[in-house]
């Protein structure tokens, strides 16, 4: 059997490890580097309805153990994604998670109705915690009322499991993850980026054009880690874990608080082969913990 | 398929004020076939400092295997590359993005236009072109002579013009200032250095085919981030990235 084998809500996994969204682009270009069909499931970059340029640059900034982005939703828009990027990505033997992004309510419901009919779209993940854009995004995920009408109305269009990922910029992420339970959504992701800035220190002004971004990377983890443990007791419906991960021990982290499966996003940018490695390593470290699947250890910190 | 590996450093050296020369050796160099391209740098092995840093490939020895970078301590990433030693070794991704198309043609007048921490990519060019019997005139500007690197090999290579903005050494002011006083007109032009700077040369050289390297600050180096973006003169939202699209790009295509 296979130990690195997961089921989730519409997500047959062969293992618990996906690039994270906005970290992956749609998977062409790290296609040029590995077979993507290793992967557990790719989370494909945030698709809006319409195009999107984004901010203006610069975009990033690093800072201690990590970096700050504020890309601004940038995508080619919906009709697009649906045109190339996923019929591209069917070329690929993997399960498509595909993050939702909009201004309105009804941006999201155009999109969730839409890119949930993609053959190889197994779920949906509601960017609710986007913390780089005016209008939308976070504004969706800090309020629990607001995050739930949101989370039923994209539940009732969409054809797959509905993820809703979480934004750690809120004082009480536990009622945020009730709340869309209650409302319908099949399984939770967490964290998005945390609300940073970084100065340039001869002006003294921020570096990021939109002077603030989302911090992501190692400095996060235990902030991840965190929130993923005070969910879990709180939920039924799975997590699929990420901020931060990059070593097996991570991910090992991760599963112990409660995730059953791991995403990884800025790890990419610094070794771009960090998913099929942690893949190859995983079997070993369970084993060498006493583990035989995945399954087993998800959860462990609370037993 | 792109690489990444550990290649070894044969030497490290300050050339200038800051400015160190890298030459490394290793089997990736064998895909390093046009000038201008980059390498995307990891400096550390762990995550402080965390993103991998992109730098211009200088010069390749395709005989030997080994290639030279020529890098500006600008920052703890560049700081910790500034101390490698020969015989250690660096995680290296590349080559990188799309470089400069040589012309081949003794008919041909290229000048090459360089600013700062640009220069490094027109050096493998120059040999390039050098080779194939064209005509170069080469533009190196500097803010100082403490800057000032390569004047000797370029000038093995092409009539060779340095300027200062501080007025140290060649001609006080810009390369535009330079490329006024020259009497001729290219039939093609390179540059490589800062936005501001490659605007005033695309403006001084018009009708002219030119091929302009730009600089941005990226996270994954080869695509999939979205932080080097730039908007194109097409405008309505259309941009390029630099890592992938570029770095090289005609003249006319940035805004």
């Amino acid at each position: 059997m296979n130990s690195l084998a997961i089921k989730l809500p519409g997500l047959d996994l062969r293992n618990p490890i996906m690039p994270a969204s906005g970290c992956f682009g749609f998977g062409q270009e790290y296609a040029k580097f590995y077979d993507l069909a290793v992967l557990g499931a790719i989370m494909i970059k945030a698709t809006t309805e319409e195009s999107r340029f984004g901010n203006p640059t610069p975009r990033v900034a690093e800072t201690s153990s990590g970096m700050l982005n504020a890309i601004g939703l940038q995508n080619p828009g919906l009709e697009h994604v649906l045109a190339h990027e996923l019929p591209w990505l069917e070329q690929h033997d993997v399960p498509i998670i595909a993050n939702v992004a909009g201004s309105e309510v009804e941006d999201y419901v155009a999109v969730a109705r839409e890119i949930s009919k993609a053959s190889n779209v197994h779920a949906l993940e509601l960017n609710i915690s986007c913390p780089n854009v005016k209008c939308g995004g976070i504004a969706f995920g800090t309020d629990p009322e607001i995050a739930a009408s949101l989370t039923r109305a994209v539940k009732d269009v969409s054809e797959v499991p509905v993820y809703v990922k979480l934004s750690p910029n809120v004082t009480n992420i536990v009622s945020i993850a009730t709340a869309v339970e209650a409302a319908g959504a099949d399984g939770l992701t967490m964290i998005n980026t945390l609300l940073g800035m970084r100065l340039d220190e001869k002006t003294g002004k921020p570096i990021l054009a939109n002077k603030t971004g989302g911090l992501s990377g190692p400095a996060i983890k235990p902030v991840a880690l965190r929130m993923i443990h005070e969910v879990y007791p709180h939920v039924s419906i799975p997590i699929i874990g990420m901020g931060g991960v990059q070593t097996t021990q991570d991910v090992i982290d991760f599963l112990s608080v409660g995730a059953s499966a791991v995403a990884v996003g800025t790890a990419n940018f610094v070794d771009p082969f960090v998913c099929p490695t942690l893949i190859d390593e995983l079997p070993e470290a369970l084993h060498s913990l006493g583990y035989s699947s995945v399954e087993e250890i998800s959860g462990r910190s609370h037993r | 398929m792109i690489r990444t590996g550990l290649m070894e450093v044969v030497r490290n050296k300050e050339i200038a004020d800051r400015v160190y020369e890298m030459t490394v050796i290793g089997q990736q160099t064998i895909a390093m076939q046009t000038p201008g391209q980059f390498v995307h740098i990891r400096v550390a092995d762990h995550a402080e400092p965390l993103l991998r840093r992109p730098i211009s490939i200088c010069s390749i020895d395709q005989d030997i295997l080994e290639f030279t970078m020529i890098f500006r301590v600008d920052g703890r990433g560049t700081e910790l590359l500034a101390a490698k030693r020969s015989g250690d070794t660096i995680d290296v991704m590349g080559p990188l993005g799309n470089g400069f198309p040589v012309v081949a043609s003794p008919e041909e007048h290229a000048w090459l236009i360089g600013g700062g921490i640009g220069v490094p990519p027109l050096y493998e060019l120059a040999k390039r072109l050098k080779e194939s019997g064209v005509q170069l005139t080469i533009i190196l500007g500097f803010q100082s002579e403490k800057d000032v690197f390569y004047e000797q090999r370029f000038r093995e290579l092409g009539d060779t013009f340095i300027t200062t903005v501080d007025g140290t050494h060649g001609l006080p002011g810009y390369v535009t200032d330079q490329m006024a006083l020259l009497q001729d007109v290219p039939s093609i032009y390179y540059s490589c250095g800062p936005h501001p700077m490659l605007k005033a040369v695309e403006k001084a050289l018009p009708n002219i085919p030119g091929f302009l390297s730009y600089e941005q600050r990226m996270g994954c180096g080869i695509g999939a981030c979205f932080a080097c973006v730039c908007p194109t003169t097409e405008g309505q939202g259309s941009y390029v990235k630099v890592c992938s699209d570029g770095p090289v790009f005609q003249a006319g295509v940035i805004a």
